[in-house]
């Protein structure tokens, strides 16, 4: 734990904007960088200045712009992925202290009064990096494909207005449906472990894309998907495929490897109840499994 | 090229409803993206999307009448025919996205509940929370990934579009587009190219717009030879949170919702906003427009906001501009249920939560109503002929463009929750005229262009990455560009800031050609892209300011107190009469000189050549624009009576017409 005086001062100081060590005062970074997918990763250092309100994204583009070290060296800008920097694209997650979360609504100043004098900063774990704090998380769309998660109309054709439905059932809804694809709960979660497939030489692009399709269903689908699957499920319209969701949710990475850990809902930025959807699609499986006895 | 196939570029609402749309149709779509499209810029729209609906039918509400807002809204400077198929589509278009099932706000009978926004006196506007466009962004993503999985459509996300291709006879036959992972360059022929790639506030610095809303495809497309259509008309909206990394947007359905704009009456007034008395506080927007109060349209908001602020002095805090937005009056319990998504953004970002105190906010730039010229194909009834070859298209014939980058919706000025609309609207419109196109493909060989303009965009990708020396870094000169336009073609317009500010922007775009990047590398070199995308604001930048400096007049977003329009003075009826007479007389006047679209296409060192187009109101008639305007009332009459003299006549109501 870091000395709260210290900190509290700095941010008075910083808000009146008149304090004489305001002018001075840089935050400190370490980036876990890598040059390219599958190439080593190494630390490198940058300080930039202080400013009032502050997020990391706000930290990046300063040292994109310097574009040196902490020392001095000139060194490529790290790589990341933003879009929004309001917290509603899902861009940008990384490992910021140590903890899944978003970069755009990571402010520097909670940032130190949390951990202190140095921000630190490392891409997801459970995706290959691209480039530095760039992941590829083509993965955590295919969950989505895996649970078709949409509502099956017949077509854009003008047939009226969807069904009727209750506030007490949109409200329930709505909040599964702000999931904006972070990542943050695949990343917390113990039972999704990392899969990188890597293109053969002798492969074609299509050939290379199945296999990693492969590869992607054997591993678990992930909370964020389940919980998807919870909400089609739960619509009028979406709920007439349910039973070929639960089929997915039943096969090979199913809910069966949901180890219940619940780290997934602690780190959500949206907090989905996430646990609720778990619980959910657990008893619709087991519901699911009965219903498949009998059918046979 | 076996099939037939349409490129499409951009994957927000507009993007993603022409995918589906063509897909179902059985056409294949290639759809590149910036980013993945769920992330697209669509998902910051938070407060809701525009149609007639049951409820405000019963209230005298018709199509006509959202057709009659919206152009009155835009003063009138849109061509009609679009407008009203789109404002017809309406009621299909939400039907559509609720049975697609967006989490629409629901009655206690479990309909869809509306609120009302800016420009109308209509509670219009459907939400799904404060989220709707990332709601109405998911649905379409969905439906897409559905299409996908049925191998219909291939992603193409983390692409940038760089450049469409044209045969000999200006037809635009496909575009290339540059891998952002491994910076490879690759053809796409297709039968059409359609641009959906959003707005360009980055060209303002900071905006309340995403981060790839740098309007390159369209600059580049500009560049190309396509036409650019009412450059000059950017919206500010009137309440953003000012932040240094982004201005975040406090959307209209705060005051929807019964949200009140105030400033202390005593000029930062040191007392804590909740302390400070009714008497103390001067909810200007309220007393200076009785009828339309807190919801006047955004232009005028912004107007207002900014003048209290700067010309009137009651800026909150004296050196960070801003005035209070109230919603401490409502019960939480209803803000939760319905602004809860905004709230928590000002909570996050500022540490504050506006349910308890008011917050403070100032204008941000928001929107391009101008973009990408587009034609259509006029039908019979005053709307448009569906499946003509015309309709969304450029004058580069094969090259298309859809949502926020076209100019056809919003003239002068957009009215709130009518751009989502517009953008699904136009997206589901151009399938069927695309499904025509591919019906008469050309059937020649086009290699030899594509390997031309690959080779071309090698080169210039290869001078950027050899640019180690130069003296000018590519962030700092493009915070210098945003300040520059920020301060003088934003809210208010002056020939003599605009004249210079355009040689400025001339100069800067020399001195681009000496900007050093960081990274030489061949992976993911997001140094080399944004230099890329920073060199194609300014041939933008110029249009916006030559059009600008042109158009001297007053017409919705572009404002220039030189050529106002002042309220009546007199008090004496008759004298009063003659003044509205006059008055009457110069705007008819101003309509005959100013009313038409400005067209910019681009000449050599991407220096736009200016023309105009007249525009067709033909549905209905020009008339002035008097929200809140000293003696309204009495031009209102003057104006009514020489257009009930006018009806019969094809000529242009007033004097000198
Ligand atoms: C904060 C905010 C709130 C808003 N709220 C509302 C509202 O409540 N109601 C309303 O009606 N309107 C609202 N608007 C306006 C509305 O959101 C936008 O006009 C609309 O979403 C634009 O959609 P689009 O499909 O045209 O483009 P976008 O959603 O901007 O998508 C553009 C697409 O093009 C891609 N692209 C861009 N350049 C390239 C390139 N060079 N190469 C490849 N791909 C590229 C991007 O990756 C992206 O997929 C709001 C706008 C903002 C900023
Ligand atoms: S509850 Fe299940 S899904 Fe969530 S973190 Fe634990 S194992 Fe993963
Ligand atoms: S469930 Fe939450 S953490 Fe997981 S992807 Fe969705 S928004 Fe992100
Ligand atoms: S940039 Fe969109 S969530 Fe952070």
């Amino acid at each position: 734990m870091i000395k709260a005086s210290e900190t509290v001062v700095d941010a008075d100081a910083a808000h009146g904007g008149h304090g004489d060590g305001n002018a001075t005062r840089t935050v400190r970074v370490r980036v876990l960088r890598q040059d390219v997918a599958g190439g080593e990763s190494y630390w490198e250092r940058h300080e930039v200045a202080y400013e009032p309100n502050m997020n990391v994204i706000s930290v990046l583009q300063k040292i994109a712009a310097s574009a040196k070290s902490q020392d001095g060296r000139r060194v490529a800008p790290v790589a990341w992925d933003c879009c929004c920097l309001e917290e509603v694209c899902g861009s940008c997650t990384m490992l910021i202290n140590g903890r899944t979360r978003m970069a755009c609504s990571s402010l520097v100043d909670r940032l130190m009064a949390e951990d202190g004098e140095e921000i630190e900063l490392r891409p997801m774990s459970k995706f290959p990096v691209v480039r530095d704090l760039v992941v590829d998380r083509k993965r955590l769309f295919g969950g989505l494909e895996k649970v078709k998660a949409w509502v099956p109309v017949e077509g854009s054709y003008d047939l009226g207005p969807g069904p009727r439905i209750s506030p007490e059932e949109q409200e329930d809804a709505y909040p599964l449906s702000t999931c904006m694809s972070c990542g943050c709960c695949v990343e917390a979660c113990p039972q999704y472990t990392k899969v990188e497939v890597v293109r053969r030489d002798d492969e074609t692009e299509a050939e290379f894309e199945k296999r990693r399709k492969a590869a992607f269903n054997a591993g678990f689908v992930g909370p964020h998907a389940v919980s998807q699957a919870m909400l089609f499920n739960a619509h009028p319209t979406g709920r007439m495929i349910a039973d070929e969701r639960m089929e997915a949710l039943t096969r090979q990475g199913g809910i069966q490897m949901c180890g219940n850990a619940q780290n997934c809902v602690a780190v959500c930025p949206k907090s989905i109840p996430l646990t609720r959807s778990i619980a959910r699609a657990g008893r619709a499986a087991t519901v699911w499994a009965i219903k498949k006895l009998f059918d046979r | 090229m076996s099939q037939p196939s349409v490129l499409v570029i951009g994957g927000g609402l507009a993007g993603l409803a022409a995918t589906m749309r063509l897909a179902e149709l059985g056409v294949h779509v290639d759809l590149v993206s910036l980013v993945p499209v769920k992330r697209s810029h669509s998902v910051c729209a938070q407060g809701g999307i525009n149609s007639v609906n049951a409820l405000t039918r019963q209230q005298g509400d018709n199509e006509w009448k959202h057709l009659d807002d919206t152009v009155y809204g835009g003063d009138f400077l849109q061509h009609q025919p679009p407008v009203k198929e789109m404002t017809d589509w309406g009621p299909r278009v939400i039907d559509l996205m609720d049975r697609l099932g967006v989490p629409f706000n629901r009655t206690s009978e479990g309909f869809r509940d509306q609120r009302r926004f800016g420009g109308t006196l209509y509670k219009r506007t459907a939400f799904a929370g404060a989220t709707t466009g990332q709601q109405l962004l998911y649905a379409l993503d969905e439906q897409v990934r559905r299409r996908e999985v049925e191998g219909l459509v291939k992603k193409w996300e983390f692409w940038d579009f760089l450049a469409p291709v044209l045969d000999e006879s200006g037809r635009c036959r496909g575009a290339v587009c540059q891998d952002l992972v491994t910076m490879q360059f690759r053809s796409f022929p297709a039968d059409a190219v359609v641009l959906a790639t959003g707005g360009n506030g980055l060209i303002y610095g900071r905006s309340t717009m995403s981060m790839v809303c740098t309007g390159s495809a369209v600059s580049r497309a500009y560049q190309a030879g396509a036409w650019y259509g009412n450059g000059e008309f950017i919206q500010v909206h009137p309440t953003a949170i000012p932040g240094t990394d982004k201005l975040r947007l406090m959307s209209e359905s705060a005051r929807g919702e019964g949200g009140r704009v105030w400033v202390p009456r005593i000029p930062q007034d040191p007392r804590d906003p909740r302390s400070i008395p009714e008497a103390d506080r001067y909810y200007f927007l309220e007393e200076r427009y009785p009828k339309y109060g807190n919801l006047v349209p955004r232009d005028i908001a912004t107007r207002e906001i900014f003048d209290i602020c700067t010309n009137e002095g009651l800026s909150v805090e004296k050196d960070r501009l801003s005035v209070y937005l109230d919603l401490t009056h409502i019960p939480r319990e209803t803000l939760d249920r319905k602004l809860g998504g905004i709230l928590e953004i000002y909570e996050k970002f500022q540490g504050v939560d506006p349910r308890d105190t008011p917050m403070k906010i100032f204008p941000a730039v928001h929107y391009s109503m101008g973009g990408l010229w587009v034609d259509y194909e006029k039908s019979a009834t005053g709307g448009l002929v569906e499946g003509s070859l015309r309709n969304q298209q450029t004058n580069l014939p094969g090259l298309y463009a859809i949502g926020e980058c076209d100019y056809q919706y919003h003239g002068a000025n957009r009215l709130g929750a009518n751009s989502l609309l517009s953008c699904i609207f136009s997206g589901l419109f151009v399938a069927p005229t695309l499904v025509n196109v591919c019906g008469r493909r050309v059937g020649d060989d086009t290699s030899r262009l594509f390997e031309a303009e690959v080779r071309r965009q090698e080169e210039r990708h290869r001078e950027l990455l050899s640019r180690t020396s130069g003296d000018e870094n590519p962030y700092a000169l493009h915070q210098e560009l945003g300040n520059l336009m920020t301060r003088v073609a934003t809210v208010v317009r002056r020939n003599d800031q605009l004249a210079p500010a355009y040689d400025d922007v001339c100069r800067m775009a020399e001195r681009w050609k000496r900007c050093a990047v960081s990274d030489t590398g061949s992976w993911t070199n997001q140094n080399v892209v944004f230099t890329k995308a920073l060199g194609d604001m300014f041939p933008i930048a110029k249009l916006i300011l030559k059009g600008a400096l042109l158009r001297d007049e007053c017409r919705g977003a572009h404002f220039k107190p030189a050529f106002a329009m002042p309220g009546l003075v007199a008090t004496e009826p008759e004298a009063r009469r003659r003044e509205a007479e006059q008055w009457c007389d110069a705007f008819a006047a101003n309509t005959n000189k100013w009313l038409k679209s400005t067209i910019a296409s681009c000449g050599p060192s991407g220096d736009p050549v200016i023309s105009y187009q007249d525009v067709d109101t033909s549905l209905i008639p020009p008339r002035p624009r008097l929200y809140g305007l000293v003696g309204g009332d009495a031009i209102e009459e003057v104006w009514k009576e020489r257009a009930a003299k006018a009806v019969g006549g094809k000529q242009a109501v007033g004097a000198g017409a």
